[in-house]
């Protein structure tokens, strides 16, 4: 086992994110306030890019309306808000809930379908609800509304100050965290195979007695609150709310996310987060006409990265091993 | 509410449902015969009203300018397929989605570098310029019965020539087994820049439709092909009949639902409440029927008999 990991470690791909997790955890410390909210955003990006990975990289449930759980939540929180309510011990699991709630009943009905249909269906919902919030008024509909403040965390002896930009940070950092692991163990448990078994052959699977549909709608509805929590954080990283959290460039966007880092690879949507929001920050810098150069940088990627970062990392380590004889590495795929 | 009033919105949903068709019917060919999801159909739906623009106020003549603007969009529509998304029919569904979807950045960004960002309206043709009175004493704008009319005629022509041409017959059998018609020696790569052309066309020629009524802006494609995909969902994928019949109910119900949903939702609720729950409803209505449909019929109203 130890020796396992260490061999995992000892790679290109083991140094790169384990590089990455150091840089992020000591962030503050060189970068400034400026960065460090740019940071926050990408890393909410990537908790919303691992939910969406746990259905489309280990379901191939290609869901084109994932920014439904980002609207659904961080509606949720600005409705609290507008009522005065800012504990977080109220704001948050209703949030998820709700969620859970809006993924189970889209799920319930998209599973029905597969493929193509699939894909337009889970737009087709999340359009619907992106016309719902937009014609509420009390929301004011496509302008949205501000939040004063962050949802308030008191534990009597010790409050957590969420206005404050480090402890944002650290937080989010936290869940990241602690959603790769989830994910990690939930796709390496006997339900993870079941659901990457009905992704490789559904119908093999149901020939050998496992009914694929409740856990596919289960993995749905565990990703629809886990969106959901994205969704929370990013409404209150930008405490502001309106229809274009959910509009479908959003669920492009997740997408291109989870691909570009790699589909199906625990870490890819941190990669893809990363890339894709720093690329977007560089292109800006240089000119205002960025998305002439991420239309067909999305191309490209489709055409002639289908592994993603992550996959080109696992390559890397793949060709220095067999360059320099150290054996087999079959085993890299599954574990990680 | 007289005859006349509900009739005049019966006959704004048939003209919206005829926009919707001549983009849903390029997108159900592509997609039936294909395999192929295209976002970008969308774009090409901008592109089509945007050159409209251009050439009509090149020229001074709406029909002159649309006359100009098609040719230009099979131009646009041929390279796109040519140079980017032939490539792409062999991959799978996500792949499709994703680059598709980076050509709609791509498109939305190139058009608002070419004609600013504010979107073009021209004048109202003069020669459409007058009210129709129908039978029964309605009065309606000729243009808007002009679009319904291009719809029935292009669904006939489509009608034709899918199901009483050698073409078309290529094309359903390219529909049913693509590599089969490949290895009996017809030129299958010939026959999808084909039906990816006539897609393009109709694309763009719904939003040469719609420019007197709307003008072209940026990112008009994409509500409407959005809905194009729930019309061929519930069309059924591939079945040019079910979204002629789908764009025809869609129509209705956004129309209709634009316009009594509150007056109707005012006999069972408060007025107050219909107010906020009347434009909610309306808009989300389509969508409803949508997963109505799903749920008794997932695969669409009138699947292609073929498959």
């Amino acid at each position: 086992m130890m020796a396992g990991i260490m061999r995992h470690i000892v790679s290109v791909r083991g140094i790169v994110i384990v590089a990455l997790l150091l840089y992020l955890l000591f962030l503050p410390y060189y970068a400034s306030a400026f960065y460090i909210n740019v940071f926050t955003r990408i890393l909410i990006w990537a908790i919303a890019g691992i939910s969406l990975n746990l259905i489309l990289g280990y379901g191939g449930m290609i869901s084109f309306g994932h920014a439904a759980y980002l609207g659904v939540a961080a509606y949720t929180v600005l409705a609290f808000a507008e009522q005065g309510i800012y504990l977080g011990w109220v704001q948050w699991p209703v949030a998820i809930i709700l969620a859970g709630v809006v993924s189970a009943f889209i799920g319930t009905l998209c599973l029905r379908t597969r493929g193509l249909h699939f894909i337009m269906i889970t737009l087709a919902f999340t359009q619907m609800l992106f016309f719902f919030f937009r014609s509420l008024d009390r929301f004011r509909g496509d302008d949205g509304l501000r939040i004063k403040k962050r949802s308030e965390f008191d534990f009597g002896w010790f409050e957590l100050d969420l206005m404050d930009r480090l402890t944002f940070y650290y937080l989010v950092f936290a869940i990241l965290l602690v959603a790769l692991l989830f994910v990690f163990r939930l796709v390496n448990s006997r339900f993870g195979a079941v659901l990457r078994g009905s992704m490789s052959n559904d119908v093999r699977m149901q020939a050998i007695g496992v009914s694929t549909y409740g856990y596919r709608l289960t993995a749905f509805v565990i990703a629809g609150m886990m969106c959901g929590v994205a969704g929370l954080l990013m409404a209150n990283m930008e405490r502001f709310v309106s229809p274009a959290v959910l509009s479908w460039t959003v669920s492009g966007d997740l997408i291109f996310i989870v691909v570009l880092g790699g589909s199906g690879r625990l870490f890819g949507p941190v990669f893809g987060a990363l890339v894709f929001f720093l690329l977007i920050e560089f292109l800006g810098d240089i000119t205002i006409h960025w998305q002439l150069i991420m239309g067909p940088f999305l191309v490209l990627v489709v055409l002639f990265a289908r592994t993603g970062i992550d996959g080109a990392l696992n390559g890397l380590d793949h060709k220095l091993r067999v360059r320099f004889g150290r054996g087999q590495s079959g085993d890299e795929e599954m574990s990680s | 509410m007289n005859t006349a009033l509900v009739m005049e919105h019966v006959l704004n949903g048939f003209q919206l449902g005829m926009l919707l068709f001549l983009l849903a019917a390029g997108l159900t060919l592509i997609l039936g015969i294909m395999d192929f999801v295209n976002l970008a159909h969308g774009s090409l739906y901008m592109v089509g009203a945007f050159f409209a623009a251009t050439f009509t106020k090149l020229t001074g003549n709406f029909g002159l300018g649309i006359l100009l603007a098609v040719p230009a969009v099979l131009l646009v529509g041929l390279v796109v397929e040519i140079v980017a998304l032939r490539t792409l029919y062999a991959r799978n569904h996500l792949d499709q989605v994703l680059a598709t979807f980076g050509l709609v950045l791509f498109f939305n960004e190139l058009v608002q570098i070419i004609w600013g960002p504010q979107g073009l309206v021209i004048p109202f043709p003069s020669a459409f310029d007058f009210t129709v009175t129908l039978p029964g004493g309605i009065t309606y704008p000729a243009y808007r019965l002009l679009i319904i009319g291009m719809g029935f005629v292009v669904a006939f022509g489509l009608y034709l020539l899918v199901g009483r041409t050698r073409l078309g017959m290529l094309i359903r059998a390219g529909a049913s087994n693509r590599d089969m018609v490949g290895a009996l020696g017809v030129d299958i790569k010939l026959l999808f820049t084909f039906v990816f052309g006539i897609g393009a066309v109709l694309a763009g020629l719904a939003g040469m439709l719609y420019l007197p009524i709307g003008g072209a802006y940026i990112g008009m494609g994409e509500l409407i092909l959005i809905n194009a995909l729930v019309v061929i969902v519930i069309g059924g994928i591939g079945s040019i009949r079910g979204a002629f019949i789908a764009s025809i109910i869609m129509g209705l119900i956004d129309a209709l639902g634009r316009a009594f949903l509150e007056d109707f939702l005012n006999f069972f609720m408060t007025e107050g409440a219909a107010e906020t729950a009347g434009p909610a409803l309306s808009a989300m209505s389509v969508y409803i029927l949508m997963a109505a449909i799903l749920v008794f019929r997932p695969q669409g109203l009138f699947p292609p008999r073929s498959r």
